[in-house]
């Protein structure tokens, strides 16, 4: 089977570049420190005197800013390396908490059944008619309203995290509880509930595994979207502060200079998202029809 | 052999029940005004088997006795009445004291395809006994079992590496008896283990199975609706109508007189390959619905023999020569 | 068919009442009502009478039972930052939401569905290759990205479009509307093309494959066997069996365009609910919030009740399979 997808990875041209360009952009941002020409964090190295400076091809650019600075003088392109670094390691962390506590809730809930399967159940109905934004939202300002405001810079990574992670859950309970569903009843559960394997570790080393191939798909996906997610908070103001700025901070940002013609701090960390989450969102499409062509 | 189950026999079944609730949601319910629903897949049942001996089950599908296999081996709590191993009551016992009992009972599954972990390799699947009763001590003696296990059921050491998929149903069935037999139990429960299989290859599995027994000393309980495989390895057999025993008796028997009229109709529906040109009736009229199962004796609205007593009062399993029938015509002698 | 109703009516109910119990749960233990209420001079027997007077030193059911009888007559409270009653502030804000939200719908209705049509039926022209691989980037790019970079062709480097607020409303007795100036409807397309893009991809798709589904079935042959035209085929069968779900999917949508609003309107600053609730939000103002919580609960409750019985009475076979709301 590993074969088969490698041939059908291999085959389809776009999946194969999408690949190549996310990869390449995750390694980007990873080694941002190490290939980035400055660190924008570093407050002490910046100079407003090198604020507002157009990329390099521009009439007043600078050779020193490739692709030109905002408005405290970070020059642009370190910021983007170090913002993607944010963006795709919130989205990540972000990813794996929705599939822990997704996948989790999918199989106490599929493997229990009853009141707890038809409570969470309920949950994840509810959950699921709101847009994942509003979710993500409403635990975002109520979080904010019980940590000590003092310490919401510092806690914003977390606060995103958590509040993305917990929008996110509901798809995996449902995939997941739907296979153990169907795992359950086999007669290899049987067999280790007969020799008296515990509940907990039938779910986990039978169950799970079975259950996992659609979970990987739904977490490529839910990938593109958690950086869409990260993007959009950050973009509203309530995501990772100035200081520390992700992708969405950089647009944030630059929007309030688009007027005075200092497009590039908009663009360039616009087009940076894009290109990320159309590759991501690629990889997910190709995976979820390589592995299962009926899985929707 | 006594019918009343008593402490003496290794594995026994006293009046047991087991109803599952189809009823539909309460909201439903209440608004229909429709009762609650139980199906009485398992309705009284009782059987003995004693030490080395095999005992089957046969009857159509949907009559309870895959069922019965799974409450005697506790992987259902019966509704009512309790089975005994070895003198115990196992569902009675604490937690800790069960693993005992446990581990001396196994069962072997139908479906060969759906009892062996698509993802675990075949050493882990037969291995998880031995983990879970902590049987070995080191990877090295596991290994070693696992090897002999595979040897003793026919296959090689090195398949253990491999995944369940890259066998046929017969080896399946092969690495499920070897994961049955890796704590070496005393008592195997086997749920129509042949029934999935190619004819050529259910005769290996069969005669595998009863070396297995000769060499081991086992106890079986064979659940199967197949009478040629039952006649092949019981040493009795009870023949099941609905959730109840309507007959037992020797396998030998068995076959050769039957009393019940349901069994006579089971035995009729085997092709009679030695041409003995014997008249064969058509096996008539439909299982009913087992929600709504008939009154007095179950099979009446298929017995040729039912009468006024039949069709209200349910009959007994009694003893009758050399068997035990449930059957007012046979008790009555009209039969 | 009684059954089925109840079952749903109370579904909506528990649903309600478990989001109160949220908005409620916000409201309550999120910071300190009373501390938000009162200035620093407050003494603390005045707070404390303060406490009393509102009820917060009584059992929590109790609290609760008050707080969505209040909410049943449309009272949320007092906005912590603005001191006005929340009902007032929605109320005011609600218009401008709902005209961005309906026209948002339409536009993607009347895009969307021709475009489905064409690229159903013309699947391999090069013109539904664009289709489609505009539809990709409609669904991976951020909505408030496409917010910008309208922005930035039309109203920065074009400066044909105003980039933000409503233009000149009119106001119909409380119901404020952009619709009926030169400048408001102007003001209302960037807004509307931006929020309406993601539904628009959707429609689109969803359209292209019922079509490729539909075109496959017998009764198309059938008809095509009876030497029906292409039009008629195309339009009166073909395009007729896909509607049903679309206008289905397209009224679920609404209450996510409602939502999807939040972000439109920030970058448009458009005085809508959405960028109050944003700024709600980011001052921690919960009575706002939880109101727009149970205002939004309220719409998508409605909107699914509505449709699922419908279906229920158009096809009891199909039972809607909700998609993600991702």
């Amino acid at each position: 089977m590993d074969s088969d997808l490698w041939y059908s990875f291999a085959r389809s041209r776009i999946t194969v570049v999408a690949a190549a360009v996310a990869g390449t952009m995750v390694l980007a941002a990873f080694l941002a420190p190490l290939i980035a020409p400055y660190d924008p964090f570093d407050l002490a190295s910046l100079d407003l005197l090198d604020a507002h400076i157009p990329p390099v091809w521009a009439e007043d650019g600078e050779t020193r800013f490739l692709i030109g600075t905002d408005d405290q003088g970070r020059d642009l392109l370190s910021a983007i390396l170090y913002g993607a670094r944010i963006s795709i390691g919130v989205g990540i962390a972000s990813v794996i908490l929705s599939l822990v506590l997704g996948v989790g809730l999918g199989l106490v809930s599929g493997y229990a059944g009853g009141r707890i399967d038809a409570f969470i159940m309920r949950v994840a109905d509810i959950q699921l008619s709101f847009p994942a934004i509003l979710i993500a939202l409403l635990v975002n300002g109520v979080l904010r309203g019980i940590l000590p405001s003092e310490r919401q810079d510092e806690l914003a990574i977390y606060v995103l995290v958590l509040s993305i992670g917990i929008s996110g859950w509901v798809q995996y309970a449902r995939t997941v509880r739907g296979s153990t569903l169907v795992e359950k009843n086999k007669e290899y559960v049987q067999a280790a509930r007969l020799i008296g394997i515990t509940s907990v570790s039938i779910m986990l080393r039978h169950i799970l595994p079975n259950a996992m191939g659609p979970v990987l798909v739904i977490a490529t996906i839910h990938l593109a979207v958690a950086i869409i997610t990260e993007a959009t908070l950050s973009f509203l103001g309530i995501g990772v502060p100035p200081t520390e700025p992700s992708l969405g901070t950089l647009i944030r940002i630059g929007n309030d200079f688009l007027f005075s013609g200092e497009w590039w701090v908009t663009i360039f960390p616009g087009v940076t998202l894009a290109v990320l989450v159309l590759s991501v969102n690629l990889l997910g499409d190709w995976l979820r029809d390589a592995l299962n062509p009926k899985l929707r | 052999m006594p019918s009343t189950p008593s402490s003496a026999d290794f594995v026994a079944a006293e009046a047991v029940a087991r109803h599952f609730d189809v009823s539909k949601p309460w909201l439903a319910r209440a608004i229909e005004r429709s009762p609650r629903v139980f199906l009485k897949a398992v309705d009284g049942v009782s059987f003995a088997v004693a030490k080395g001996e095999t005992l089957s089950l046969v009857g159509e599908s949907g009559c309870g006795k895959s069922t019965v296999a799974r409450l005697v081996v506790g992987l259902y709590r019966p509704t009512s009445g309790r089975v005994l191993f070895d003198g115990m009551e196992m569902a009675a016992l604490p937690p800790a004291e069960r693993a005992r009992y446990r581990r001396r009972m196994q069962m072997i599954f139908q479906d060969p395809y759906a009892s062996l972990n698509p993802r675990w390799r075949v050493r882990d699947i037969v291995a998880e006994p031995l983990r879970a009763f902590g049987l070995v001590d080191g990877r090295a003696e596991l290994g070693e079992r696992v090897g002999a296990l595979l040897t003793q059921v026919g296959l090689s050491p090195a398949d253990g590496e491999k995944y369940p998929h890259e066998f046929s149903g017969g080896q399946r069935q092969r690495i499920s008896i070897a994961r049955a037999l890796s704590s070496n139990p005393e008592f195997l429960v086997c749920d129509e283990p042949t029934s999935a299989l190619d004819v050529s290859v259910q005769a290996q599995i069969l005669n595998l199975m009863r070396n297995l027994q000769e060499e081991l000393g086992l106890t079986y309980l064979f659940i199967s609706h197949n009478l040629a495989a039952v006649r092949h390895i019981s040493d009795r057999v009870g023949v099941m109508y609905l959730g109840r025993i309507v007959e037992t008796a020797d396998s030998g028997t068995l076959f050769s007189t039957p009393r019940h009229p349901y069994t006579r109709m089971l035995l009729e529906a085997i092709p009679d390959l030695a041409m003995s040109g014997r008249e064969r009736e058509p096996t008539g009229g439909e299982v009913p619905n087992p929600l709504d199962p008939p009154a007095g004796c179950h099979f009446h609205p298929r017995c040729p023999f039912a009468n006024a007593r039949c069709r209200a009062e349910t009959p007994a399993l009694k003893q009758h020569g050399a068997t035990e029938t449930a059957c007012h015509a046979v008790e009555e002698g009209r039969i | 068919m009684i059954a089925f109703t109840l079952r749903r009516l109370m579904q909506s109910v528990v649903v309600i009442v478990f989001v109160a119990l949220i908005a409620f749960s916000m409201f309550r233990f999120v910071g300190d009502p009373v501390h938000q209420m009162v200035g620093i001079e407050t003494t603390l027997e005045q707070r404390e009478a303060l406490r009393e007077r509102l009820g917060l030193n009584d059992p929590f059911h109790e609290q609760f039972a008050r707080y969505i009888a209040n909410a049943a007559q449309l009272d949320f409270g007092i906005s912590y930052q603005h001191k006005k009653p929340v009902t007032d502030m929605i109320g005011a804000r609600f218009p401008a939401t709902f005209e961005l939200a309906m026209v948002s719908a339409l536009l993607a209705l009347a895009v969307g569905v021709p475009m489905g049509v064409f690229t159903g039926l013309y699947r391999d022209s090069w013109l539904s290759k664009v289709f489609m691989a505009v539809s990709l980037a409609g669904i991976s790019l951020p909505t408030f990205l496409i917010g910008i970079l309208l922005i930035f062709v039309f109203s920065v480097t074009l400066g044909v479009m105003p980039s933000f607020g409503r233009g000149e409303t009119v106001d119909l007795g409380g119901w404020t509307t952009g619709l009926l100036t030169a400048s408001g409807l102007q003001a209302l397309v960037m807004p509307a093309v931006t929020l309406g893009l993601f539904q628009m991809t959707l429609i689109m798709r969803l359209v292209r494959s019922e079509m490729l589904e539909v075109l496959r079935t017998d009764y198309i042959k059938f008809a095509r066997a009876r030497g029906l035209s292409n039009r008629s085929i195309h339009f009166g069968h073909a395009l007729k069996n896909t509607l049903v779900p679309v206008i289905t999917i397209t009224g679920l949508q609404l209450g996510g365009i409602i939502a999807f609003a939040i972000i439109t309107e920030t970058v448009f600053q458009w005085p809508g609910m959405g960028l109050l609730f944003l700024q709600s939000i980011q001052t921690v103002d919960i009575p706002i919030m939880a109101a727009y919580l149970m205002l939004i609960a309220f719409l998508f409750v409605a909107i699914n009740l509505a449709v699922d019985l419908l279906y229920y009475v158009v096809d009891p076979r199909l039972r809607l399979d909700r998609g993600a709301a991702w």
